[in-house]
């Protein structure tokens, strides 16, 4: 470099120097996961495309066979359309008082109680308990005859459903199970930390001016918490479009497919029957309407998402 | 009860303050109310759990239940398990997986977040995005090809396809709380540790690690809970038992029963003293980890 060079010169050299540095040194921290997303994502997602118009089932190479699985799936697939349904219903069962309940945990727990760490613990319990113990017991707590819960209900002078066994009892049930395991758990934990965003001043001044402690949760602390509640809606609504575990461990999608979801459809087409082809078409049907659920939220969510740092 | 007789008594004097007293008591009784019944109702199957695994399998399916075991045998209702299956051998993989997964989850998704809330270069947001959105994409979509690849990598049946893709990312999820939690840590303390010649590896290692503690214990305590009870992907990607994870391997006294094998007798009992033995290392070390978790979480509120 020569002697003489413009202070203003050496400094943009200088800058754009440590500007194309900063952009190695950021690729480079950035690989690791661009190579798994390649590989292990956005790799899959542009074959699983593939793969869905087509015949394969892993043994011979894939025969391409344009829409077939796609217009077979929708018109004659008995158990496509009713997968998607019960997988619905069981997602209503869950969502909205998995929410409810959760929130009110947390709201809960946010009290400067004594014992926090117990209390918190015996909450989350049940997420801590493995599915396939959780699936058993709750098999057993449900049993028509011998369980527990048809025993209390008997001792109040009920007769309780069939539970698990019954067709119409089945997904609520499912959905008991989905809730008891998951109310405590991760969602109430984002809730808790969605709490302690809520300005304490704020509730005091509501307060001081007489409100109420329910007015107060309805004007003051519930449109704070919003954006919580908002990403608890929609990981909440996707976690349980997706449950996988625990009906194929408590009924295996039975009593006579009764609880037989969506992705216990895609799971049996792809790996028991290796109809990989039409298992990625379902896939893919199913990937569109979780993108259509979600995308729908959002475009809700602006009538009654507050964010606090947001202008009107 | 004395303490709304005082209340009362005293209630001329200064009727404003006992009242308020009074009905603060009150409400701290209900809270106290509502959250011992609400975490006795939580807790209860959990409790079940452990005295049903204490009790013979016949006493297990008596109408009306007992509750405490008539003769109680967890001694050897516990031995049982770890005869009957290779539970030591399925908890020393799972540990292995775990533990191997923990490295990787910590050191990939931060320093995949560093990138992300540290340096400035083109397509950045674009990646960003990417990697929000495959926090939105159902398993299934994904599974299949993987399944392939892994075929075809002769994957199949190690622990590869449970390692390497958590090493190369470590979760959207992760990468993204730990990018908020940096984001909130001044920028600052970086330029000062660069004019004093720090390398960016070691501002990493030796500035923001070290603050970012309360979120890193978040995402080693909840993906200690995760890679411990991870049941989808090694049921399809492990066939032979003795590479089975633990969560997996308790099926077997499950679909035994169903399929009228061996296990054809019932054996719940034994289920459930494996399961809490399965539970237990999480429990503890949730209740060590929960007071850094909404720590962990609310920082990461402060920056959108």
């Amino acid at each position: 470099m020569s002697q003489i060079v413009l202070p203003g010169q050496a400094a943009r050299a200088g800058f754009s120097r440590m500007r194309r540095r900063e952009a190695i040194e950021g690729y480079i921290f950035l690989l690791p996961w661009l190579i798994g997303y390649i590989a292990f994502s956005g790799g899959p997602i542009v074959a699983s495309a593939y793969l869905s118009l087509t015949k394969y089932n892993v043994l011979l190479p894939p025969k391409f066979i344009g829409l077939g699985n796609y217009t077979y799936a929708l018109t004659q697939d008995p158990l496509f359309i009713p997968s998607i349904i019960k997988t619905f219903y069981y997602a209503i069962l869950v969502v909205p008082p998995g929410i409810v309940i959760s929130l009110a945990i947390a709201i809960l727990l946010n009290n400067k109680l004594a014992g926090t760490a117990i209390w918190r613990t015996m909450f989350f319990l049940p997420t801590l308990t493995p599915i396939v113990a959780a699936a058993i017991l709750w098999r057993w707590m449900l049993n028509p005859d011998i369980g527990l819960i048809n025993f209390l209900l008997a001792q109040i002078g009920i007769k309780g459903p069939g539970w698990l066994a019954s067709i119409e009892w089945a997904i609520p049930s499912l959905a008991l199970v989905g809730l008891w395991t998951s109310v405590g758990g991760a969602q109430m934990i984002i809730f808790l930390a969605g709490l302690q965003n809520v300005p304490a001043d704020l509730v005091e001044a509501a307060a001081i001016d007489g409100a109420g402690a329910w007015t107060r949760f309805v004007n003051v602390t519930l449109p704070m918490v919003t954006p919580t509640l908002f990403f608890n809606l929609i990981l909440g609504i996707i976690f349980s479009l997706r449950t996988f575990d625990v009906a194929f461990v408590a009924t295996n999608g039975g009593p006579a497919r009764a609880t037989w979801f969506i992705s216990l459809h895609i799971y049996q087409n792809a790996f028991v029957s290796f109809d990989m082809g039409y298992a990625s078409a379902l896939s893919w049907m199913f990937f569109i309407v979780l993108l259509a659920v979600t995308f729908f939220q959002f475009r809700l969510s602006g009538s009654w998402v507050f964010y606090a740092g947001e202008k009107s | 009860m004395l303490e709304g007789v005082i209340d009362r008594r005293s209630a001329t004097v200064s009727k404003r303050s006992s009242t308020a007293r009074a009905m603060r008591f009150g409400r701290w009784t209900l809270i106290y109310a509502i959250v011992v019944v609400g975490s006795l109702i939580s807790m209860f199957p959990f409790a079940w759990t452990f005295l049903s695994s204490g009790k013979d399998v016949a006493e297990l399916y008596l109408v009306p239940p007992t509750l405490w075991p008539r003769s109680p045998q967890w001694v050897s209702n516990y031995e049982t398990v770890w005869q009957l299956i290779p539970f030591g051998q399925w908890l020393f993989n799972t540990a292995f997986v775990t533990v191997i997964d923990l490295v990787g989850t910590l050191l990939s998704a931060s320093i995949v977040a560093y990138s992300f809330s540290r340096f400035r270069y083109p397509g950045r947001e674009i990646f960003f995005l990417l990697c929000l959105s495959t926090l939105m994409l159902p398993t299934e979509v994904t599974l299949i090809p993987q399944y392939l690849l892994f075929k075809d990598l002769h994957w199949i049946d190690t622990y590869y396809p449970l390692i390497v893709p958590v090493w190369l990312g470590g979760g959207a999820f992760n990468i993204f709380l730990m990018r908020q939690f940096i984001m909130s840590i001044p920028f600052d303390l970086d330029e000062a540790a660069k004019i004093d010649g720090a390398s960016s590896l070691r501002i990493f290692a030796q500035i923001l690690m070290p603050l970012c503690k309360p979120a890193l214990a978040t995402v080693a305590a909840l993906g200690f809970i995760g890679f411990w009870n991870w049941f989808l992907a090694p049921l399809v990607f492990l066939n032979s038992p003795e590479k089975y994870l633990v969560a997996v391997g308790l099926r077997y006294f499950n679909v035994g029963a169903a399929q009228g094998e061996q296990a054809a007798k019932p054996q719940d009992h034994l289920l459930m003293a494996a399961s809490l033995m399965v539970a237990l290392p999480c429990l503890i070390l949730f209740f060590v980890a929960q007071k850094y978790f909404v720590q962990g979480i609310v920082m990461t509120g402060i920056k959108g």
